[in-house]
This record gives structure tokens, sequence and C-alpha cells, in this order.
């Protein structure tokens, strides 16, 4: 933490040697303690030094996640814990994490692929606010048929990150992508670049919104609402520096893949039992 | 909570988030105007920097219209942002990788250098008008003379000298500016629509055969308002500018959707679909049939045939308002249709914009309108008619 504070500091007295003036020390006084971000992507910091957490060294952690793809069920309870713990925007338009649905059914070369979004399955939850996947295949000839978690990936060289113009979000220590909603200026630039489609605009708050590994919760020793309430293992989180915790040994024990990895992203979601028309 | 505006049907697969469109047609109109400002100081560079004297008629048109655009240029951004009263955010800690950070920068530099330039070549008059005009006038160009009221042949000297430098930077500032905005869609990689190289490329051409349009549009209302004859050779030179840099235009234009077919990346079945379908309009027949293919016949004929008098007024007149459409067609189909085509590259959505609201369709219009609203005022206080001043 003291590393890191010592770095932002520099980086504020050099810019503020740069700018000089009046200007910059009105500014600065207002906004708190501004820093410029430093120059490439994976090197941003925060706009304003985040509040030291007590008890947490956020350079002690680098944090990852799992997704084991074959034993996800399609129950959605990782999406609705996610939207209560998180308070997310509850319709069917803003969702920090999703399932995917795909379905290969027999004589047809691609899977129909569809999430709790799509107005079917919408419809069958009669709510905007509850999440299932209607069973709209049931009379049809499914040849194979998989669920597939989604979530922020956590890029080590976060896209979002990169053409943020304020630096309102960034990469913490611990390899977790946040966005400091005080800072944010909602331009949606940021939205725009994840290839992921993990961020959207919160039209309550005006910024823009996405997943953060449950960062309230992952610094006090609990696991993301999500994998906590995940009833089949699907999601798997932890350090990597642990070697023996959940992610690490899932990463060991498996042929792991990510998704897009062609963006050179980097992404910090590691999945097992994808299939090639996966996006 | 207000209902969320923006929700777009799609069919396919879409991510859920993307079911809610980021830019509006607010971010269509801003690189519209952009490209306004960099194509009509082109034109007055051509007059300005390299000396082309049949552009004096409208060199000082071109500066003024500039300046106007150039000053709602951040309307529609403050417009579209969350919290529009954060956006000094972006100046006082810029996030360096960031293409949007240098915006404030870049139009900030800009627009100082419209101003300049326009103070140079509008001097004269200023000077003039605060000794002739009385009361609220008077001190109004009082002011804006800023004490400098020596017009001698000296003095003059050293204007010019001024105009011709900041018609010279100017020249690689306003480019740079509106191929900045070509780079903040070329750079995305999360969509291969946007993710072009020549993308920059292709904004300047478009933004330099926009502004060149609109100077011709504004230049023979303006003649027919003021009741004076078109200056023949001036809209012929216009003509000329708007047909070459076209050429260039389509050229790019083509190379890149060309290129993008023939790599036929992951996703370019999806685009292929999206063009042929609801990209028909607004993309084949708007941008590139009627907005460019019919001007360029017309152009290129007149230029053949070497018309003159009345028919070049109109055949010209008529390219640049479809030039003007093809463009604004453009931003729409790079904007729009980008986000239309799902990242997923499974899936099309389909914006429909609001009427009303921040970022309705009335707002856009009313952003639209506001640099020509200014315009009309500005020439009374400052005309640009090659009569009325002496300096450049």
């Amino acid at each position: 933490m003291t590393e890191t504070e010592d770095k932002s500091v520099e980086a504020r007295r050099g810019f503020l040697r740069l700018l000089g003036g009046a200007i910059a020390c009105a500014a600065t006084a207002e906004a708190g303690h501004v820093t410029v971000a430093e120059a490439g992507a994976s090197a941003a910091l925060p706009a304003v030094a985040p509040p030291a957490i007590p008890g947490y060294d956020w350079t002690k952690h680098r944090w990852a996640f799992g997704v084991d793809a074959t034993r996800c069920i399609g129950c959605l309870r990782c999406v609705e814990a996610c939207k209560t713990e998180n308070d997310v925007i509850g319709d069917a338009h803003h969702f920090r994490t999703w399932v995917e649905r795909y379905v290969y059914l027999e004589g047809e070369e691609t899977p129909r692929v569809d999430s709790h979004s799509d107005p079917v399955n919408i419809k069958a939850s009669g709510s905007e606010r509850e999440y299932r996947f209607a069973n709209r295949y049931k009379d049809a000839n499914v040849e194979k048929a998989f669920f597939v978690p989604k979530l922020c990936n956590h890029c080590t060289h976060p896209a979002c990150v990169q053409v943020c113009p304020t630096g309102a979000t960034y990469r913490t220590d611990d390899g977790v992508v946040v966005i400091d909603h005080k800072y944010c200026i909602g331009c949606q630039y940021c939205v725009q670049a994840c290839p992921y489609g993990a961020r959207f605009f919160n039209e309550e708050k005006k910024v823009t919104d996405k997943c953060t590994w449950c960062y309230h919760r992952i610094t006090k020793g609990l696991q993301p609402a999500c994998v906590e309430v995940c009833p089949v293992g699907a999601r798997i989180f932890g350090d990597l520096r642990d070697k023996q915790s959940p992610v690490s040994q899932f990463i060991r024990n498996n042929r792991t893949r990510v998704l897009k990895p062609e963006t050179g992203n980097a992404p910090n979601v590691y999945y097992v039992g994808l299939d090639k028309d996966v996006m | 909570m207000e209902p969320v505006p923006n929700i777009a049907p799609f069919i396919g697969y879409v991510y859920p988030n993307e079911t809610v469109i980021p830019w509006t047609v607010l971010i269509v109109v801003y690189p519209y105007l952009t490209g306004l400002v960099a194509g009509a100081f082109t034109v007055s560079s051509l007059y300005h920097v390299f000396g082309m004297q049949r552009f004096k008629p409208v060199a000082h048109l071109a500066l003024l219209t500039s300046l106007c655009c150039m000053l709602i240029v951040p309307v529609p951004l403050l417009l579209h942002l969350g919290h529009p009263e954060r956006a000094f955010n972006a100046m006082i800690t810029p996030h360096t990788t960031s293409a949007f950070a240098i915006f404030g920068y870049a139009a900030a530099c800009y627009v100082l250098l419209l101003l300049l330039e326009n103070w140079f070549v509008f001097r004269p008059h200023i000077v003039q008008q605060a000794q002739r005009t009385k009361g609220v006038l008077r001190l109004f160009y009082r002011a804006l003379s800023l004490g400098s009221d020596d017009l001698t042949e000296n003095a003059m000297r050293y204007d010019r000298k001024w105009i011709f430098a900041l018609a010279v930077i100017g020249i690689p500032a306003a480019h740079g500016l509106h191929g900045y905005v070509g780079f903040v869609f070329g750079s995305l990689k999360s969509r291969e629509w946007w993710s072009s190289d020549l993308m920059p490329a292709i904004f300047l051409f478009s933004a330099i055969i926009s502004g060149t349009a609109l100077l011709i549009v504004i230049y023979v209302i303006s003649c027919r308002l003021r009741k004076v004859p078109v200056d023949s050779p001036c809209l012929k030179g216009m003509g000329y500018t708007l047909w070459g840099f076209m050429l260039f235009t389509l050229l790019l234009e083509g190379v890149e959707f060309a290129s993008l077919v023939y790599r036929g990346r992951e996703g370019t079945d999806m685009i292929l679909e999206f063009v042929k379908g609801p990209l028909i309009v607004p993309f084949v027949i708007l941008q590139f049939g009627i907005g460019s293919l019919i001007p360029l016949l017309v152009l290129t004929f007149m230029i053949w045939r070497g018309t003159g008098g009345k028919t070049l007024i109109a055949g010209v007149f008529a390219s640049a308002c479809l030039v003007l459409v093809a463009v604004l067609m453009m931003r729409w189909n790079v904007v729009i249709g980008g986000q239309e085509i799902a990242k997923t590259g499974k899936g099309l959505l389909t914006y429909t914009p609001t009427f009303l609201g921040r970022e309705g369709l009335l707002a856009a219009a009313g952003v639209m309108a506001a640099p020509f609203v200014l315009l009309s005022v500005m020439v009374r206080l400052f005309p640009p008619w090659p009569q009325a001043t002496k300096a450049g």
C-alpha cells in the first residue's frame, strides 16, 4: 500500500510541476487526492487515491476467477445474488454477470445461443427481476447443450482502462479492475472498448458499472456473491499468490483457456469446458 | 428510476448489456461538426496559405464557419456525458493512454488558434467599427480590438504574417483534430466495424468534403440573400476541390470495406448480413448511391463539359447538399452501425432514437442548427465578404 501511495504521490507531484500555478492547486483541493494516471494501460493508477481498507494489503494478493462450464446447470442463482449484493439495476439490460446457453440441435451447424435476458426467457420468468431459462427446446432433438457463466475478465491489459479519459477506472494492485463512481464522467468509452460486453451504463448513478469480483467482500476474506451461492461449484475464486487456493488448484489441475485471447487483453477468468462456438 | 432510454431490440445473440446502445445520435453529430470545422478550415487555407486567389470570396467566411462549428463541438459531448459537471476531470487528471483525454487539450488549442486567426483577419473591421459605431456596439468592438487600433500598412503587414503563420499551423491542427476523431473509433479492437487503420484517414477526407460542401451551400445561399452574383471561379474551384477529395474519400472507404470483407475474419458474415439488410438504405443507397455516386457523376460531367453560369451553380449546389447528407450518413453508419453489430459476432441490434430527451433527435437537431444560428449572428458582427474587409 505504501509503495503504491508513494508512486501515486510521485505522479501527482510530477503532474503539478507540469501544470503549475493556482489552477492546478485549486483543482487538486477540489478533487481530493488527484493523481495523474501513468502511461501504459496496465500501469494505470487510480485518479483518486482509494481509501485504505483496514487490515488489508493489496500488494499481498493476486485475485483470479475460474469457471467450470461443465458444472453449470443454468440455475441463475449467481445472477440474482449478484444483482442483490451489488444493487445492480433490476431489469434485463444490466448485468455484472450473466449465463449463456448453447444448444446444438440435430441437423443444425451452428448453436442456438441465448441468455436469461432473452425476451423469451424473461417472459417465462414473468419478471425482469427474476431469471430462468425457458424450456424452449423441449420438442426439439438436442444433440449437445451447455451453459457458460460470464463476467468481467479483470484483464491484465484492460482495454477499458486504456481508453478511460480520466483514470476513473483502474486496475488495483491485487488484479481487480474497478471504477471510481465519484470520478467517472459517464462517457461510456469503456463500454465500447470492452470486447466482452461486461460493462454497462448505470442510469441511476449516471456512471459506468461492472463486476468488481465483489471487492468489498474479497478484501474481507469472503467469496464473491456469485461464487458463494453457486450450488454446483461452477464458479471458483481465489488468490494466485496462494498455491493452495481453489483457483490456483483449478488452474493447475485443468487445461484452461480464456475468452478472446486474440484481443491481447490477457483476461483473468479461466475457463474449463468451453466449446469452439463460445464467444 | 425513469425508464432506460435506447433499449435496442435484437436478433441472434447479443451480450445482455449490449441491449442498451451506449452512444446515441449526439455522438453522430459530434464527429460531423468536427469534420465541418476541418473541412471549412481547409478551404480557408487554400487562400491564406496556398495563395489560391479564386477562394478569396469565401476565405473569411470559411474561417468564421469553422469557428462557429468548433464552438459548438463540445456541446454534443457534454450533453451525452452522464456527469457533464465532471468533464474537466479529463483535463485535470488526463489519462494519457486515452484518445478522449487528449480531446480537451486539442480542442482548446484549436479554438484558441481559430479565435486568434479570426481576430487578425477581422481586426481592420473591428477597429473601423470601434470608431464608427455608438453605444453598446462601440464598447463591444472597442473591447474586441484589445487596444490595438493601428491600421497602417506596417501593422497590416504584421497582421498578414500572423494570419499566414496561424493558417499554416492550423492545417495540421485541424486535420490532426479530425484524424484523431477517426482514431477514437478506429483504435477500438472490440468492434470489427470500427477497428481499422484507415479510419482516421477516412474521417479526415470525409471531413474535407463535408466542410467544402458546407461552404458551397452557405456561400450560394448568402449570395442569394445579399443579392450579389455568385463568383463563378470561386464556386468552380470549390466544386473541383469537392470532386478531387471525394475521389480520395470514396477510394479509402472502398478499400476499407473491401479489405474487411476480403480478410473475412470472425464476425464478417454478420457484418455482410448487416450491410445487405438494415444498412441497405443508410449505407448503400444514401451514403454511397445518392450521396456520393450522383454528386460525383454530376461534378465529373460538369468539369468535363466545362459547364458555367446558372447550371454550374445549381449543379455544384445540389452536389454539395447531397455530399452533406452522405457524410452525415457516413457518421451515422460508423457510430450507430458499429453498435448495431453485436460484439458477439452473432447478433444485430436496432437503434431507434428517441425524439425528446437529452439524447433525442430534437436535441441533436438543435446542436446541428446551433453553429448556423451563431454564424448568422457572426456574419452581421464581422462581415466576411471580400469588400467589407481589407486584411488577409
